[in-house]
């Protein structure tokens, strides 16, 4: 792919934090680590690059310090670029403190949008996983003359297991007709991806309109407010994605990556994840290893037995050791003759030999990050 | 402008590596895949960056197209410098001619502005193709205590292999009193490795020199050479300069046949083989290409082999280097071998004591190698080898020993 100077992407790095304030206590949704080698934030970036858009701003809001780190220049994704590139823009609000909603935290952006050439804006969170080309969607909203076009997938929810969803309703136009956050139901639903595209000009105009007013939320100003008045429409995004709105759905959606078919839908062939190149050996399996339908990403040094599992970058299992349907985070130690199941491990944990652990599919035990058992 | 920089790395990466025939036929020597993820040009890449030498040039000349690629910018060893970095350095034409490289000291004569670009006290020489870790900063410490002309690099090596190396005579002081190339009957055991330091007044003078005597020998007709070992050296110890040998202890490995690629890879899965990829104060770095983590399947049966990003294994493997996006069907079985990236290893295939090229499919029922225990002539055993973009059809076999470097 070429690279399209017209789109401008926009990721909002800290959108739905509270939802896995364990996960996010010292990080934001971006970083939260995810598959094994990835972090949230990789996958609308990847998606931004693989369509063309090399013009990127990252909106932060706070406990950033990790993905930083993680971005750096932006060159892993192929960001840190003259024309356009990687750009990190700090919380801060016009009326004073962080920023309340994404109209606010667009305000605050502004004059970085303004600044850019292009001619749409591409906006996206983190806590949903995907891969997507924006280059039939930006197609479609050129096409039918959409001010706002919202990017879809049908999924199932349940009101009893998801958070913070969007569900939508269009009518026969194709047209947005409803929405509803988080409503009493469960089933087949159109589920918003966060993410839309929109035109510069057209966002400029919400955004100062929504700023005197002092309102800050685009779901209930503009999609639930202004959806008779305002050409909003839908595209579906017809391929896996699954969103990470509670500890539970996050240790569900790294375990779907078992599915092959669902890992192939999306680690697509010659369509690259990028992500912040670790330098680690490959995976070294030992003599007494072994491992059944998991997914072990470099640097793990495995003497044991490791099934159903996700294991992430420089994890170590001792001999005699059995894992089984857990999610270990990046470089946790874990020692000899251990038995696991069923637990998050989140970064630098360290389980000395000899120890029993065992959550439930249902509910999984999380141990924070540098925990020592 | 050019800053002054007090060492610059050469390292030499035009060689042919002929003998390691079908792994080479379309890829320089220094860019053949190692150890699942590398290849052999991260080695002395990484040495330097991890010795704080920012200022390498990499001479080129036999298929330069992937080793160009695969070093680019130079920013997976952080060498995409402002001032300094890696730069490759293929021969040209200058208003005198055009001329290849006539050997590794020609090589370096005719990139001498290179060096003098950035005014070095002293020029470090690498090869392309030995796996091994090492500081050169302290080797260019023992070179400038012992006050020297050229340092050189040694290994001790048993007696019995001793006459594959050149071979340096010292005295108590490790001062170079003599070298002699390939000797039949070694009068030490201590190996070049093909690793120098030079000061760079006195490397720059002799480089000279050679160039004018090997020329004048042609234009007479005479035998000439441009190599380091066989005249630098020669020359520098003829005209009693000091030369100091550098004891190397670690492990150290020259891949230059295919036996030798195959053993450097299985000594990675022995516990006694003194070579530490996960070691994070000395990283091999290499450049990624961002694959999902592997996939290791229901059916698959992993002992002691190291596998890379982006592979899926469903079937057995056992002590074997396996690369990235490698797969391994379920009843497929892979021992003792290296698969190098991209390969498919269909269900009902087997590979043993082999070597799979990159991007190669063994097709269903095909047999690459064999056992040596199987054999029952020792002599007729050796490693089986499918090359780079090979198809082997169902149910072929590829006998110990055999190269096959086309589909069959």
């Amino acid at each position: 792919m070429s690279v399209n100077y017209n789109v401008l992407g926009l990721i909002f790095a800290s959108m739905h934090d509270s939802y896995v304030s364990e996960l996010t206590k010292q990080r934001t949704m971006g970083s939260i680590p995810f598959g094994g080698r990835y972090r949230l934030i990789d996958f609308p970036l990847s998606n931004m690059v693989n369509s063309g858009v090399y013009e990127v701003g990252v909106i932060t809001k706070s406990n950033y310090g990790s993905l930083l780190d993680h971005l750096g220049s932006g060159r892993d994704w192929d960001l840190s670029r003259k024309k356009g590139g990687l750009h990190l823009l700090p919380p801060y609000s016009q009326t004073g403190g962080i920023y309340k909603g994404r109209l606010d935290a667009l305000n605050n952006v502004w004059s970085f949008v303004e600044h850019s050439k292009a001619k749409y804006v591409i906006l996206a969170n983190c806590d949903v996983v995907t891969t997507i080309d924006f280059t039939p969607v930006l197609k479609q909203h050129t096409d039918t003359g959409a001010d706002i076009t919202l990017i879809y997938s049908k999924g199932i929810y349940d009101s009893e297991k998801n958070s913070c969803a969007t569900i939508l309703d269009f009518n026969s136009e194709n047209c947005l007709s409803d929405v509803l956050v988080d409503p009493q139901i469960s089933g087949e639903c159109n589920m918003w991806l966060d993410m839309l595209i929109i035109s510069k000009e057209f966002l400029k105009k919400i955004v100062s309109e929504a700023a005197s007013r002092n309102q800050y939320s685009f779901t209930r100003e503009i999609l639930q407010g202004k959806m008779n008045e305002y050409k909003i429409m839908g595209y579906e995004h017809k391929d896996f994605f699954t969103r990470i709105d509670s500890v539970q759905n996050y240790y569900i959606a790294n375990k779907m990556l078992l599915d092959t078919q669902k890992r192939n839908a999306l680690f697509k062939k010659n369509i690259p994840v990028y992500t912040k190149i670790g330098d680690n050996g490959p995976v070294k399996y030992g003599l007494e290893s072994n491992i059944k339908n998991s997914l072990i990403a470099d640097g793990c040094i495995i003497e044991g037995t490791v099934e159903n599992s996700i294991l992430f970058r420089g994890v170590k299992v001792g001999k005699g050791t059995v894992i089984k349907n857990s999610v270990i985070l990046q470089s946790t130690k874990i020692g000899d003759n251990c038995s696991i199941s069923s637990i998050i491990t989140d970064k630098c944990v360290e389980i000395s030999d000899d120890k029993v652990l065992t959550g439930s599919e249902t509910y999984p035990l999380y141990i924070g990050k540098n925990g020592r058992i | 402008m050019y800053t002054k920089k007090k060492c610059v790395a050469m390292l030499l990466a035009g060689g042919q590596g002929s003998r390691l025939y079908a792994l080479t036929k379309n890829v320089a020597k220094p860019a053949v895949p190692y150890g699942g993820k590398y290849r052999l040009i991260d080695f002395p890449l990484s040495n330097c960056t991890n010795s704080g030498i920012d200022t390498v040039g990499v001479l080129t000349q036999y298929q330069p197209l992937v080793l160009n690629e695969y070093i680019g910018n130079g920013q997976p060893w952080d060498l995409d410098k402002m001032n300094g970095g890696v730069h490759v350095l293929p021969p040209y034409e200058t208003q005198a001619g055009a001329s290849w490289y006539e050997g590794t000291a020609n090589a370096i004569y005719q990139n001498m502005r290179f060096i003098e670009r950035y005014n070095p006290e002293y020029v470090v020489v690498l090869g392309g193709d030995h796996i091994y870790k090492m500081d050169y900063s302290k080797m260019v410490d023992f070179h400038i205590a012992n006050n020297a002309d050229c340092t050189i690099s040694v290994i001790d090596v048993p007696r019995a292999e001793a006459s594959r190396f050149g071979i340096m005579i010292c005295d108590e002081n490790n001062k170079v009193t003599d070298f002699v190339e390939k000797p039949k009957e070694p009068k030490s055991t201590l190996a070049s490795m093909g690793i120098y330091v030079f000061s760079w007044d006195k490397l720059r003078k002799y480089l000279i020199e050679n160039e004018n005597d090997a020329n004048a020998k042609r234009e007479r007709g005479e035998k000439w050479s441009k190599d380091f070992g066989k005249d630098i050296i020669t020359s520098m110890l003829r005209d009693k300069q000091r030369l100091f040998a550098y004891e190397f202890e670690g492990y150290w490995k020259d891949v230059g046949t295919l036996d030798s690629l195959w053993e450097a890879n299985m000594d990675l899965l022995s516990p006694s083989v003194p070579l530490d990829l996960y070691d994070p104060s000395w990283k091999i770095y290499s450049r990624n290409n961002y694959m999902p983590p592997q996939y290791v399947g229901d059916n698959a049966n992993i002992e002691n082999s190291m596998i890379d990003e982006g592979s899926s294994i469903d079937g057995i493997v056992d002590f074997s280097i396996v690369f990235s996006g490698v797969t391994v069907e379920k009843d497929a079985t892979v021992k003792y071998s290296i698969v190098m990236p991209g390969a498919v290893i269909k269900s009902g295939a087997v590979v043993e004591y082999a070597i799979v090229g990159s991007d190669s499919v063994i097709e269903s029922g095909a047999h690459i190698g064999l056992d040596p225990e199987q054999v029952a002539n020792r002599d007729d055993w050796g490693i089986a080898v499918v090359g780079h973009n090979v198809t082997v059809s169902e149910n072929k076999t590829v006998a110990p020993k055999d190269i096959i470097g086309e589909n069959i």
